[in-house]
């Protein structure tokens, strides 16, 4: 029975749809004391005082701590940074609660722990703290003038300057000699990631074992593990990391996080579990964000419109402090300026700075979205300046022309896996009808009816299945890429497995499960996933960069080969027959051409359990792990079509359509493919057209709220048409890649291009995200009062 | 998003929320759908220290249409004048701007009477009752008395009503005449960055986040009354308005979108 690429319902959504899963905030422990923190109204301010005593007096605080009060004896380093990018990167030290300076609104200043949680909210209305202002630095241009200094003691607010740049001269030179030119500058503003669970930490030890049990709304509990006992000296085999169900992380989950290294020093301290829970408007602060670059790109043409050199530099909002990987997020983008297309000269600058604002760090597609967006809004500038429409420029440049490849060479220098790039763009326009399209626009142009209509398209790739370690390694990075599994049949013939990919949402227990099955023709009801619990999945390098799949789903997929070549062993030494003349079919064991011989593989369970009978010399058990470590990183890629209404009048956008053909390789589970889709073009389009974390000049956030951030609902959104080719990896042998994010990385470029499409009459040729109906009101204005002088 | 600590107190009538209410003065705040009320306070930008929930008197959720006029008990959801086949006959905008308050969760469980004592200048509903020229009836401890929509509103957030005061009744002339309603925001369920209501083809016209209150626009109602067209009419919609800025839009482009709402309105109404 064919289980790999059918649309199986997930294992896991009765228990998420019905309220029994459970989340950190539904579990509890006897004595638990609630943190609440004192954050920083000030965006840059040297910390005065901090005066706890009218807190201790509330009801039900049992604890106050202000910075000072916790510098000795809580924690053995700062939080950490795991991607130091060039070895003379600053990073200022970062501790859990600020001591001389605030940095950012929303930095710690001071916590209170009561007996309950409104307690512990009451009482941190008592702290007084003073504050003496000092210049913030609000935006990354301000950042980058040195006006202001984040941290003055650093005397510059440039973190790191990072490049992929090997002959600057060539490629200056090889875009002073392009026939076309085009510059632009763009904008990535800062997101706040939102995932549908806040944050929240349990931290509960043991106080005569001595051990302590991290219960955290985390995608990275391996990683949070070694961290904790790096940070809070804690030695590492005390430490247990649970991360139960979670409700989405989009990135903002894959962090070490000031309040779960407080949780962790405060209960060793106390003896009693501490715990907390942020709050929406907390979130917004105390979370890292997404995005927040200002880009510059030039991109040089021969006569044809063919590519012969793209420049970028990129400037990055780093935020106050350095998170796990705020300085290496901006650069998983480097490689992708180029995007799909053959260029034969290719820079990228990216230069850090410190702002006093929330920290950036992953989110949704960290540093490929950026990338995508400044390569295919640049397409269709090029595209207008050669006199082409937009596919066709892309047509003229895709990498080995268009055509079917493996392991080609892109600029960057690394090997993309596989594509197919022309005939996923035919299909996506051939869906979107695009000639009748542009026929219903050229009506409403020449109409000059009030509402046009654009049409904006997006050929992105990006780079996911994060990764080989050694490249990781080559990049700076602190950790490796691989990943671990453990599949193991249990005496009754049901099968165990054990990952350390961390799911969130993505629907892990359907996928793994089905990979098993799928080897071993059994029904996947018979396989149930473990993960996410450091004491049950010891090894695991958990879930980012559109991985798990390419990574951990893999190593799944090698381990229950391996498991399967022991049961044939087993099989074979029963029927007195040669394990290389055993073959497994439809979930049965047998001599190959003997159906007679048959054994249901699930049978061998309990003989390997017995141990009563089993090959001379050989383990009892069928227990069977395997770390694996990918060659390369995956290529995905696609066509993303969007089509907007814009109301000329009001400036209101409309997305009324949307087609996306992805290629993620081969497909486990096309159902979890789209829905991985559809929600990474929501949030795709929500950067486009909506979000943004808008800041005042004081570097006081003016939307921390889902009121006033405007996450979009399923109103605003078109019913989409998700589509697929299929190119198979060549990094593993399943030949899958990632799709995590390929809907975010494909969707902001495609719904902007459209909303420019839509507005180039009145010669407006790029709009800032969001693109919101008061901003294009305001260019559609300034369109009219040019025209009309 | 904790709210500070409250007291709680079910009233079973009006007469006893009323009471309540002089017990308790200035410090309490009845609540309804609680849907604009328990928001504040969890923000804490509300801290009433006794809550009186009256979201459950039922004797006050009711649609009565008469002959010239329709009351509606102020607990009356909007879902339900949503979804009321005798206020859809009677008076459709009414109905019709019910149904585009927010989301289902908040149509369900906001009320008519609430939406009005909030007093939002940004509300869809009391734009509605403005235009249509309707009367608020409110409870108090010395009896019933009737307040003019137009008179009700006074400030942000404020109104004519005293603290010891409670809306119990709504009404709204029977109004079949041509209306529009037409709310421009972001999102489906935020509130109207602008919104434009029109009764009787022009004869009542308000403006939605025009001003510290819910606004008749008499400017465009003088000149619909005078003949002029739709575009004449709706050039005069910012007169005598004072836009707030926020995120979404400044001053100027709030004028612009009502001059653009109020025409496409008394278009669709005429």
């Amino acid at each position: 029975m064919a289980v790999m690429g059918t649309r199986m319902l997930r294992k896991e959504d009765p228990k998420l749809l019905t309220g029994e899963a459970k989340y950190v905030d539904d579990i509890h422990a006897a004595g638990e004391l609630w943190m609440g923190m004192v954050r920083s109204t000030h965006a840059n301010a040297r910390i005065d005082s901090v005066d706890v005593s009218a807190a201790l007096e509330q009801p039900g605080v049992v604890a106050a701590y202000t910075g000072a009060d916790l510098a000795e004896g809580y924690w053995i380093a700062p939080l950490p940074c795991a991607w130091p990018v060039t070895p003379d990167m600053l990073n200022p030290p970062h501790f859990p609660v600020a001591v001389e300076n605030a940095r950012y609104v929303g930095d710690i200043v001071a916590v209170v722990l009561a007996d309950s949680r409104y307690g512990a909210n009451d009482a941190i209305e008592h702290v007084v703290v003073m504050y003496e202002d000092l210049p913030a630095v609000t935006t990354v241009e301000v950042a980058a003038s040195g006006d202001a200094l984040a941290h003055p003691d650093l005397g510059t607010n440039k973190a790191y300057s990072w490049a992929l740049d090997p002959d600057p001269d060539a490629v200056q030179a090889a875009l002073d000699d392009s026939v076309h030119r085009v510059s632009a500058r763009f904008v990535q503003q800062r997101l706040i990631p939102s995932a549908m669970e806040p944050r929240g930490v349990l931290a509960i030890p043991s106080p005569h074992g001595g051990d302590i049990t991290l219960y955290s709304s985390t995608q990275v509990p391996h990683i949070l593990k070694v961290m904790v006992a790096a940070t809070t000296g804690i030695p590492e085999h005390s430490i247990r990391v649970i991360a139960p169900s979670v409700g989405g992380g989009f990135g903002a989950k894959l962090n070490v996080n000031a309040d779960e290294i407080l949780a962790v020093a405060l209960a060793n301290k106390l003896k009693r579990p501490i715990r907390w829970t942020e709050s929406r408007s907390e979130a917004a602060m105390s979370t890292t964000q997404g995005r927040g670059q200002v880009q510059y790109i030039e991109i040089g043409a021969d006569a044809d419109g063919k590519l012969t050199a793209i420049k970028a530099h990129i400037q990055a909002d780093l935020g106050a402090y350095m998170q796990l990987i705020t300085p290496g997020t901006p650069l998983l983008g480097s490689f992708l300026y180029t995007g799909v297309y053959a260029c034969p000269a290719f820079g990228f600058v990216c230069d850090g700075y410190f702002t006093n604002l929330t920290p950036t760090d992953a989110y949704r597609g960290a540093g490929r979205p950026e990338a995508s967006y400044a390569i295919e809004r640049g397409m269709d500038l090029l595209a207008a300046e050669v006199g082409v429409n937009p596919e066709e420029i892309r047509r003229r440049n895709y990498a080995v022309g268009g055509e079917a490849f493996e392991n080609w060479e892109s600029p960057s220098g690394l090997v993309f896996d596989s594509g197919n790039y022309r005939p996923n763009l035919d299909k996506a326009l051939e869906l979107a009808d695009i000639a009748e399209l542009r026929a219903e626009q050229t009506r409403r142009r020449e109409a000059g009816d009030s509402v046009q209509l654009g049409i904006g398209m997006c050929t992105y790739v990006e780079i996911c299945g994060l990764a080989p370690s050694r490249a990781l390694g080559d990049l700076g990075y602190a950790a490796g890429g691989w990943e671990h599994a453990t599949v193991r049949m249990l005496p009754t013939g049901m099968i165990e497995v054990v990952s350390g990919s961390t799911p969130h949402g993505q629907g892990h227990e359907t996928s793994w499960a089905m990979i098993v099955a799928d080897k071993m023709g059994i029904d996947p009801a018979h396989v149930t996933v473990l993960h996410s619990d450091t004491a049950l999945s010891p090894l695991g390098l958990d879930t980012y960069g559109s991985r798990s799949l390419a990574v951990g789903g893999v190593a799944i997929a090698m381990a229950t080969d391996k498991l399967i070549e022991k049961a044939k062993a087993i099989v074979a030494h029963q029927l007195e027959a040669s394990p290389d003349d055993i073959v497994l079919d439809e979930g049965n064991l047998m001599v190959a051409g003997s159906p007679d011989t048959a054994t249901p593989i699930q049978s061998v369970g309990f003989a390997a359990f017995s141990a009563h009978d089993l090959p001379e010399g050989m383990e009892p058990n069928l227990q069977e792990q395997v770390s694996f470590d990918p060659p390369n990183f995956a290529f995905p890629f696609g066509t993303h079509v969007a089509v907007v209404e814009v109301d000329t009048n009001t400036g209101g956008v409309d997305l009324i359509d949307y087609i996306a053909v992805d290629d993620c390789g081969n497909q486990v589970n096309p159902l979890i493919v789209e829905g991985q889709v559809h929600g990474g073009i929501v949030q795709g389009v929500a950067q486009a057209l909506w979000e943004c974390a808008e800041y005042d000049d004081h570097g006081t956030p003016l939307n921390p709220s889902l009121m006033d951030y405007l996450v979009p609902s399923p109103t605003e959104v078109p019913s989409m048409t998700v589509d697929s080719t299929v190119t198979p990896s060549t990094t593993n042998p399943l030949g899958v890649k990632g799709v995590g994010e390929a809907g975010t990385i494909g969707s902001a470029a495609a719904a902007i291009n459209a909303v420019v499409d839509a507005l180039s009459p009145y010669g407006i040729s790029d709009i800032e995200m969001p693109a919101s109906p008061q901003r294009l009101w305001r260019l559609i204005n300034a369109a009219q009062e040019g025209a009309s002088t | 998003m904790i709210p500070a600590a409250f007291d709680y107190a079910v009233a079973e009538s009006a007469e006893q929320a009323v009471s309540l209410l002089g017990e308790h003065g200035d410090e309490a705040k009845l609540m309804a759908g609680g849907h604009s009320l328990i928001p504040m306070m969890k923000f804490r930008l509300a801290t009433p220290t006794m809550v009186v929930d009256v979201g459950r008197i039922d004797d006050l959720r009711y649609i009565n249409v008469g002959s010239e006029v329709v009351s509606i008990g102020a607990l009356t959801r909007h879902a339900e004048l949503e979804h009321s086949t005798a206020l859809a006959e009677s008076c459709p905008l009414l109905a019709h701007v019910a149904s585009k308050v927010g989301d289902p969760q908040v149509r369900h469980k906001g009320t008519l009477g609430g939406t009005l004592a909030h007093a939002d200048p940004a509300s869809d509903l009391p734009a509605a009752v403005l235009a249509l020229g309707g009367t608020i009836v409110a409870t108090g401890p010395g009896g019933v008395r009737e307040i003019a929509a137009v008179d009700f509103f006074t400030g942000y957030f404020e109104s004519v009503l005293a603290d010891d005061e409670m809306i119990t009744e709504v009404r709204v002339p029977v109004s079949t005449g041509g209306w529009s309603f037409q709310k421009f925001n972001r999102r489906a369920q935020d509130w109207a960055i602008v919104g434009v209501a029109v009764a009787e083809s022009g004869k009542g016209v308000s403006l939605i986040n025009m001003g510290s209150i819910p606004l008749r626009a008499g400017a465009v109602e003088a000149a619909v009354a005078g003949g002029a067209s739709p575009a004449e009419a709706a050039a005069l919609a910012a007169e005598g308005t004072s836009a707030p800025s926020d995120l979404n839009a400044a001053a100027d482009y709030r004028e612009h979108l009502a001059r653009v709402l109020t025409e496409r309105a008394l278009s669709a109404a005429s």
